[in-house]
């Protein structure tokens, strides 16, 4: 469904992306792990063209991306931190999001916004709303469009536990709809009834690719946390840098 | 297009600083018309407004706006837009709305006291200028991503074209004296857009005759049906040159 | 006073004239013993009145060359078909009264004219239409003539093939009074003309100059008004000049002026009124004259002074909105200015005598600059120009230190 070939992107000197290759399809659930800087949002932000890479191609349905900009008309985008226009209410937002999205046939999934209780406060300002609204907004606008792909960088992050809740319920649903979802998140535990499939990104690169049920056979860990911390350590002690812990 | 345009505009306008802004321009044209003596002098006082506000203002807001919609083009650059419509929606959204800002600030009131083709030149080079520093500024604030410094690159760019330019001409002038300078001279006004309307509006006031005085070749140029659809032709090229940049530039941009 | 003299003995030869002659009186009409303008004028002799009747008269080369009385009832037209000079007069005390003349010849070897006056003294010509003519009246080594209340317009295209309305060559002592002249190649035209009185005449829109004179000394020209010709008004080469009270309009253009003086020595400008002019005063090699109690206002240049230009004064006058007061191409200036209104002076007047209490310095920077480097105009109300001009305001370094007014008047002059 989607593919990357060779992507590589430097700001400046520093390699973010280093010739990374990978195929991700549908039905999938993919949690892109990695240490802070390791070009998860880098590559999530490739894949949404919000950043250009210096070569390499990203492959949509078989159509290169670069050449037609509709294929984002299937993501649904949650970014870690939501940046909004601050004179915009939460109904001019979700107003100018229908509008942009042509198809006025699709009835917009507006499931989270009532969970959340966002109908609530419709009118405020984006301005006045605190961290974890701001989430619960970028959220809802994510899953408004039904769309194939979801792309959530930190998803719980900043939201309350209940909210949270609620988001894992919708992704769960979603993603038996067959869906394609890519999640980057730090707190693993979360992810246990998740994923199906395990990226750990370092320096740029993919250092593997997994589905869970190899890694958890690997390792002999229930729990993704642990097989992770697992894996980690064995590779760690092979890079003699012990020092590093995992949580 | 039009969708982007329509919440770039609407954003514009809740920002109260083009509302001051036009209130700014309607009370100078107004004061200048009933303070000086004629209407002539008026139209000379608004000149200046026309040649050194307007861009001055143009310039550092569209900047400034640019700046301050980082999380807006962040924001739709991740939908399904072209990158190209979300920028063109941005300059047209600036354009339009401070034009409409020049033509009820200027336009109105050169309409009531002085409604001739002087007028009209006037109006019309301001709107122009508006246009081009809008283009211009979009370029700007593509040139870095530290609001301060971008900021600083608008005012030293209006500097340039409002003074520095014409300090290089003169420079020239006084440096090549002995040549004969005023095809070069042609040439060089069109290589800034604030010169280029000056002598656009000088030559459409009682002016015109002074200055094919000395300067044959100003008259025989610029007062020719042709010289005057050139001149605008150039400020045209003033709008879409840097634009045509600053949207390459932005087409690259990583958010 | 000079002028009162002329004046007085034109009266009393007239006078006199007309007491000795017995006239008798001609009738030239269809309806008349003379069908022709031509019989009618061959049969008068000395002291005859010749009237013609209304009609068109398709004659020319005729000659009044005798003191005859000619008048024209309702405009008769004599129309000269293109062919020659219409009416030559050649007689002293001969008068040309109430006629239309259309159509003389045209020719670049020959000055054709509508009514020519040739070696005559005291001839009148009065009340005549002139429409069409290259040269419409044309004075040749005449004197003590007067051309009167004539209505002059042709329709000059270019400066070779077209003449001047009021052509004086080599004559003295007219008086050329309320004529209304258009569309020639010079409104009034003289060359070695003296003594003569130039009053009430109005030249526009002719394709050069509205008037044009050289060495033509001692001439006066007072009330008349200049108004939108090609180049303004130019006059060369002469001493003694008066101008009192004329208007120089609308002369707006490349090469225009309100009146270029060159050469021009010892006269009097005074009360005139300049606006819309691009240059309203431009001397070049002007000595010794006075420029007083005039009005500048809405001009170009007020005026333009060349470094040749010495000893001249420039007092009481008044300059008001326009675009440069006082231009010059030289450093050292010569010439007095004292007294003027200048609508640009932003001095004080402490002690409240009307007088400025700091000088006042008409030529500004970018003026100089203009004059030395011409394509300076693109710089025109540019900011770098306004500055520049505020900063040598305060530190004088390049325009002429001396061309000041120290006693800049405080309100315009009452004229």
């Amino acid at each position: 469904m989607i593919e990357l070939k060779n992507i590589s992107k430097k700001f400046g000197k520093l390699t973010v992306l280093n010739s990374v290759s990978t195929r991700f399809e549908e039905g999938e659930c993919i949690a892109l792990l990695g240490p802070n800087g390791c070009g998860k949002t880098t590559m999530i932000k490739t894949i949404l063209g919000m950043v250009v890479p210096d070569s390499g191609s990203i492959i949509f349905e078989g159509r290169e991306v670069n050449k037609d900009w509709r294929y984002r008309e299937d993501i649904g985008y949650m970014p870690q931190i939501g940046r909004y226009p601050e004179n915009m209410t939460i109904s001019h937002l979700i107003q100018m999001m229908k509008d942009i999205r042509k198809d006025e046939s699709v009835i917009p999934d507006e499931e989270l916004i009532r969970s959340f209780g966002l109908n609530e406060i419709i009118h405020k300002k984006m301005r006045t709303l605190s961290g974890g609204t701001t989430q619960k907004v970028s959220a809802a606008l994510a899953f408004m469009f039904h769309p194939k792909v979801l792309i959530l960088d930190e998803p719980t992050a900043g939201l309350d536990p209940i909210a949270s809740l609620k988001l894992k319920e919708k992704i769960i649903k979603e993603k038996e709809k067959g869906k394609l979802i890519l999640i980057t998140s730090h707190i693993l535990s979360e992810l246990d009834d998740l994923v199906t499939k395990i990226v750990y990104m370092n320096d740029g690169r993919f250092l593997f690719e997994k589905p869970i049920e190899d890694l958890k056979e690997e390792t002999g860990e229930e729990k993704l946390s642990r097989a992770i911390a697992r894996i980690m350590q064995s590779r760690l002690t092979q890079f003699t840098q012990p020092q590093i812990q995992l949580a | 297009m039009k969708k982007i345009l329509k919440y770039v505009i609407a954003d514009i306008i809740q920002n109260k600083i083009v509302i001051i802004y036009t209130l700014l321009l309607l009370t100078i044209s107004f004061s200048v018309f009933s303070l000086e003596s004629s209407a002539a002098k008026g139209m000379a006082s608004l000149l200046n407004l026309v040649l050194l506000i307007v861009p001055l203002i143009c310039i550092i807001f569209s900047t400034i706006y640019i700046y301050n919609s980082a999380e807006f083009i962040e924001l739709l650059v991740s939908q399904p837009l072209k990158r190209k419509t979300l920028w063109l929606s941005l300059f047209g959204g600036l354009a339009s709305s401070l034009s409409i800002a020049f033509l009820i600030g200027v336009g109105v009131p050169v309409l009531i006291y002085h409604a001739d083709l002087t007028g009209l030149v006037l109006v019309l080079s301001g709107l122009f200028l508006t246009i081009v520093f809008v283009s211009i500024a979009l370029w700007a604030a593509g040139m870095t991503r530290d609001k301060a410094k971008g900021i600083g690159w608008a005012i030293a760019l209006w500097l340039f074209f409002a003074l520095i330019f014409d300090a290089i001409v003169l420079f020239l002038l006084f440096q090549f004296q002995d040549y004969p300078l005023e095809n070069a001279m042609v040439v060089m006004s069109f290589l800034n857009p604030i010169d280029l309307s000056r002598i656009q509006i000088l030559l459409q006031m009682d002016i015109s005759a002074l200055m094919g005085y000395t300067g044959a070749v100003f008259q025989e140029f610029f007062g020719s049906l042709n010289g005057i659809v050139i001149s605008f032709a150039g400020l045209i090229l003033w709008i879409f040159i840097p634009l045509f940049f600053s949207l390459r530039r932005f087409a690259k941009k990583d958010l | 006073m000079k002028i009162l003299i002329v004046y007085i003995t034109l009266l009393l030869s007239g006078l006199f004239y007309a007491g000795i002659v017995s006239a008798k009186n001609i009738y030239v009409g269809k309806q008349r013993a003379y069908k022709t303008i031509k019989a009618g004028l061959q049969a008068a002799v000395r002291g005859d009145t010749v009237f013609v009747d209304k009609g068109i008269y398709q004659e020319s080369g005729l000659e009044i060359d005798k003191s005859i009385y000619v008048k024209g009832n309702g405009y008769p037209v004599i129309d000269g078909q293109k062919k020659g000079t219409v009416i030559t007069i050649h007689a002293d005390g001969a008068v040309l009264d109430g006629f239309k003349i259309i159509n003389s010849g045209n020719s670049e070897q020959t000055d054709y004219a509508g009514v020519l006056i040739v070696d005559s003294y005291n001839v009148i010509v009065k009340n005549n239409q002139l429409v069409d003519n290259q040269f419409s009246i044309y004075s040749q080594h005449s004197r003590n003539c007067r051309i009167l209340d004539n209505v002059i317009h042709s329709n000059a295209q270019d400066e070779v093939l077209s003449g001047n309305g009021i052509h004086c060559w080599r004559s003295d002592s007219l008086l050329i009074i309320g004529n209304n002249i258009s569309g020639q190649r010079d409104g009034i035209y003289f060359e070695f003309v003296t003594n003569s009185l130039v009053w009430r005449n109005i030249s526009h829109n002719n394709l050069r100059y509205g008037i044009h004179f050289m060495f033509s000394h001692h001439d006066t020209y007072i009330s008349n008004v200049f108004e939108k010709n090609g180049s303004g008004v130019a006059v060369m080469f002469t001493h003694h000049v008066q101008m009192y009270n004329n208007f120089f309009l609308d002369n707006w253009g490349g090469a225009a002026y309100g009146i270029l003086l060159k050469e021009i020595t010892d006269s009097y400008i005074s009360g005139n009124h300049f606006s819309h002019n691009t240059t309203a005063i431009e001397m070049e090699g002007c000595n010794r004259t006075k420029f007083f109690k005039n009005s500048f206002i809405d001009n170009g240049y007020a005026m333009r002074v060349s470094a040749s230009s010495m000893d001249n004064e420039v007092y009481e006058n008044n300059f008001i909105k326009n675009t440069f007061d006082v231009a010059t191409n030289g450093t050292l200036v010569l010439n007095k200015f004292y007294r003027n209104y200048w609508d640009k002076y932003d001095g004080y007047d402490l002690n409240r005598d009307g007088i400025g209490d700091i000088p006042y310095r008409p030529v500004s920077l970018y003026s100089t600059i203009v004059e030395s480097n011409p394509s300076a105009l693109m710089l025109f109300r540019s900011i770098i120009v306004s500055l520049l001009d505020k900063t040598e305001k305060l530190i004088p370094g390049i325009t002429p230190e001396n061309l000041k007014d120290d006693q800049p008047c405080i309100k315009p002059i009452k004229l």
